[in-house]
Parts: C-alpha cells; structure tokens; sequence
C-alpha cells in the first residue's frame, strides 16, 4: 500500500509540474510567448480571413449576456458583441463561459475575446489582456422609502446590511467605521433581512439593487453610486496586441456615435428604467471619469 | 401573474431548447457509459491478472480517476491539453473522454470485485471441462458476473447521467444550463419562472434515469427465479 501511495504521489507530482511548465510559457514576451505556449492566439487578419470571430459571453446574466426564447444571445455585452463582427466583416461564433473559466478560455485561446462582464483586476491583468472599458460599477445602496437614506452621512449609527465577501464589505469597513455591518452569507439573506426591517438598509454593486429596487415596491435606491469605480472591459489572450489595439480603436471610434449609449437604450433601460442614469454604468471612449 | 412560471416554458423555443439540452445530456452519457461497461469488463479482468506491476498500475490508475474531482478532469482536458500540448479538444469530445475514463474506472473496480466474488471452483471447473481460459471467462464467469454487477452498474450509469450537468463548466450546454438560461432570462418579467423550470428538469431526469433502473429489476427478477 505504502508504494502504491508513493507512486500516485509521483504521479500527481509529475502531473503538476507539465501544468506549472505550460503555464510558465504562457509568461514572456509577445513574439516568443506565441511559439513558446502551444496554444496561439490568432492576429486580426487571421480572424478575418477564417470569417469567423470567436466570443465568450455569459448566457444567464441578464441584462448583459443571457438567451432570449428564441435561443438568440442578447444583452449588453452582446450588443457589442455584434458590432465587433459587423466591423470585423465576420461571422460571431458565441461561446457560453462560465465566470470561474474566463481567464482559461483565453490562456488556451479557445475565444478570441471575452465580452463577459469582466472586471478589471490586477490580478486578471497579470493573465489576460484588457481592452479599454466600456463600463463601470460601483456600490449602491437600497433603503425604504419610509426613511429614505441619500448619503451616507445619514448612515451613521444605523445598520447597513451587506454580503460577506463583497466589495461593499471592504469599502465600508474601511472608509466608514462609524457604520455599524450587519453581514450575511448569501445574497438572497441581505434581501429578506432588509424587507423584514432588520436593518436601515443595503449595500452592494449598484447595478443589483438598482434591478432589485425595480422589483419591489417600497424600496428605492438613494445612493447609486459610491465607493471604488470597477471598470468592465473586453478582454484577449495574453500579448494578443494586434487585437487589442484593434479593439481599443474600434471603442475610440464608437464613442463619436455614443454607441455605448445606444446599447444601454436597447438592453439596459427596458430593465432599469429611469431608475439609473447611462451616466453611472456607461463609459464611451474607454475614458472613466 | 399566475401561471406565469409555467408559461414561460412554452414561450418561443424554450421546450424545444430544453429536450435540445436533454439530447445533450443523454447522448454524451449513454455513449460514456456504454463504452464504459465495454472497457470496464476488459479493466476488471486485467485487475484480476496474478501480476504485481499490472495490479499497481491498474490501482494507479483506479484511484486517480477516482480521488481527483470530474469537474478537475474535465478541466485538465479541455484547457490543460491546448496548454501544455496545444492539442485543441472540443467541448463535447472532452466530455467523452474524461466520462469514459472516469467510467471505466470505476467500472473496472465494480468488474474486479465482482470476478473475486465469483467461487473458486466455477473456474477450476471450467477448466476441469477442458475448456480453455477465454471459453472459462466468455462462457462462465462473465455471465455471472454481469448479474452480479447490475445494482452497481445502474448506479454508476445514473450517477454518470447527472454528472454530466458539470460539463457547462467547458462550454457544452445541456438541459441544466438550459434551464438556468431560461431562468435568468425572465428574471426580470417572471421571478418565480425557477421553480417551474427546475420542476421540469427534475421531470425530465426522471424520465431518463426511471426506465433503466426499472429495467435493472426486472432483469434481477428475471434472473433471480431462473
């Protein structure tokens, strides 16, 4: 048993060493990282000339990436999406990526690009390569209306609810001590412990209880835009260059048009409403300000 | 407001897109498993070889496929491969390899325990018979042992069927994520759409996963009075 146990651990030893060779190839410089990581990325012209472009996309969060009835992808990461390869000339071949596999789909270069509500972090930027953004979240904060509360001075000696692990956890608990957290596990918890009145009121990214607040009565966003501004950005294989200025010109270039601004007509507003201004979620140009 | 969940499922082509999904599902399993119970009756035999080196191989190989996470395997072929190879596998064929590895794995170990439950004397009379060694397991022992491995194998086969809803994770939609679409979909117009739908789903595995092992008892039945 003793050296069956020895064997599969060399095994696994064995396994993960290839793994950590073929992720250090991954690393380097652009010219010898596409030779040297067997998986390439392709150039623009090579997109071109195979007709078809290749997208990663959320296909179940609405409103930015999701399936309608029809089987069609729709939202405002594809709204994008289609504009790329109406641009490009080329057909989309979308491809459904789950949140924990974006970073994946672009080291093997299995999608050109991933348009699939990705934030920047510098933790992704040290594997993938973001484009300019397209747009930006911050923390919104939900309140009853009874005792509507619009800045967060009001907030003092209250109870403000968040999710454990959030950025609203972070933000608050290090710029306002004097805000007393009321913390839970789950989304769906802060949600029922606002609506029993166990605390004043909640904090998370502003795009979600601003949809929230929409659904319930009673309750209204007061703050919708506070804390650290998150950028989302298309993002392309590690060194891909050719592509990413491409795109990075192409985002330049919509924001004569405000193309963005279309977008969120099209797919955000039927969802929010007037309840939020293009101005807090859309970034035209790739410039935040 | 009533009736919306319900209706949701009828809207467009969203049942069309869940048996699609259910198709998926179905097909990647019952080919996985199909293969499996081939490959896994060859393993369990090679399991039972009086050979050190094979047995620690075979054991190896067992216990890799069984310790490590389906979801782990699937990455590692998928992504690992184009990584370290730059061999570039589809989703689907990714699916096939690591259910069918995964499998007869398992399989394999059901083959071996089955084999060695087998009594001594049914080889050695065999053998007594002048048969020889393929004729004693063709005639003999594999009959029996495939009796004695349905329960195991009809579990295998429904744990595999289910397990398949891992393999969104490399791109491949089946009825699960499906489901989920739909869901997310109409978050907004029908919140208590996810109810319904997974009822559907839970309807539709059902289905799936009934007959074989309503099928399994009759064949233990079957056998049983024989």
């Amino acid at each position: 048993m003793k050296k069956i146990t020895k064997k599969l651990f060399s095994a696994v030893l064995a396994l993960t060493l290839a793994f950590a060779v073929g992720c250090s190839n991954n690393e380097g410089s652009s010219k010898s990282e596409n030779s040297g990581s067997k998986a390439a990325y392709r150039t623009v012209q090579e997109i071109k000339d195979s007709g078809k472009i290749k997208i990663g996309v959320f296909s179940d969060k609405n409103p930015f990436g999701y399936i309608d009835s029809d089987g069609k992808y729709q939202g405002y990461d594809v709204y994008f999406a289609e504009r790329i390869g109406k641009d490009l000339g080329v057909e989309i071949e979308y491809i459904s990526v789950e949140p924990a596999s974006r970073v994946e789909y672009l080291e093997t270069a299995k999608v050109d690009i991933i348009l699939a509500n990705f934030t920047v972090t510098d933790e992704r930027k040290e594997k993938v390569d973001f484009a300019l953004p397209y747009m930006k979240v911050a923390l919104g904060v939900v309140s009853n209306d009874n005792n509507l509360i619009t800045d967060v001075k009001q907030l003092e000696g209250k109870k403000l609810i968040v999710a454990k692990g959030t950025t609203a956890e972070t933000y608050f608990s290090q710029n306002h001590p004097e805000i007393e957290l009321l913390k839970f596990d789950q989304y769906t918890e802060t949600f029922n412990a606002l609506i029993d009145g166990r605390g004043d009121a909640l904090s998370t990214d502003n795009t979600e209880v601003l949809a929230w607040a929409l659904q319930n009565e009673g309750f209204t966003v007061g703050i919708d835009s506070i804390g650290a501004i998150d950028t989302i950005a298309p993002a392309v294989t590690k060194g891909n260059t050719d592509l990413l200025n491409w795109i990075n010109d192409e985002i330049k270039a919509l924001a004569e048009e405000e193309f963005f601004h279309k977008g969120f007509e099209e797919t955000l507003k039927p969802v929010y409403g007037d309840a939020v201004k293009p101005e807090n979620l859309v970034v035209e140009g790739g410039i935040v300000e | 407001m009533d009736n919306m969940g319900l209706g949701i499922i009828f809207e467009g082509n969203n049942l069309l897109r869940l048996l699609g999904g259910l198709w998926i599902t179905i097909k990647i399993s019952f080919i996985s498993v199909f293969v499996s119970i081939f490959l896994g009756i060859i393993l369990g035999m090679i399991m039972t070889v009086n050979s050190r080196i094979i047995r620690v191989i075979t054991k190896i190989y067992l216990e890799f496929m069984r310790i490590t996470p389906q979801l782990v395997l699937l990455f590692v072929i998928y992504f690992g491969a184009t990584k370290v190879f730059g061999i570039d596998i589809d989703g689907q064929t990714s699916a096939f390899i690591v259910f069918i590895l995964w499998g007869t794995a398992e399989m394999g170990d059901l083959v071996r325990g089955a084999i060695l439950s087998i009594p001594k004397h049914q080889f050695e009379s065999g053998t007594a018979l002048a048969l020889k060694k393929h004729q004693v397991y063709l005639y003999i022992i594999i009959p029996q042992t495939i009796r004695r491995l349905i329960p195991q194998a009809i579990n295998l086969t429904t744990r595999m069927i289910k397990t398949t809803s891992l393999i969104v994770m490399i791109g491949v939609v089946e009825v699960l994520k499906v489901g989920q679409q739909i869901i997310e979909a109409n978050r907004y117009t029908a919140p208590d759409a996810a109810l319904w739908i997974y009822g559907v789903i839970f309807f539709l595995y059902f289905i799936v996963c009934y007959p074989i092992s309503k099928a399994a008892t009759i064949l233990e039945k079957k056998w049983a009075s024989n």
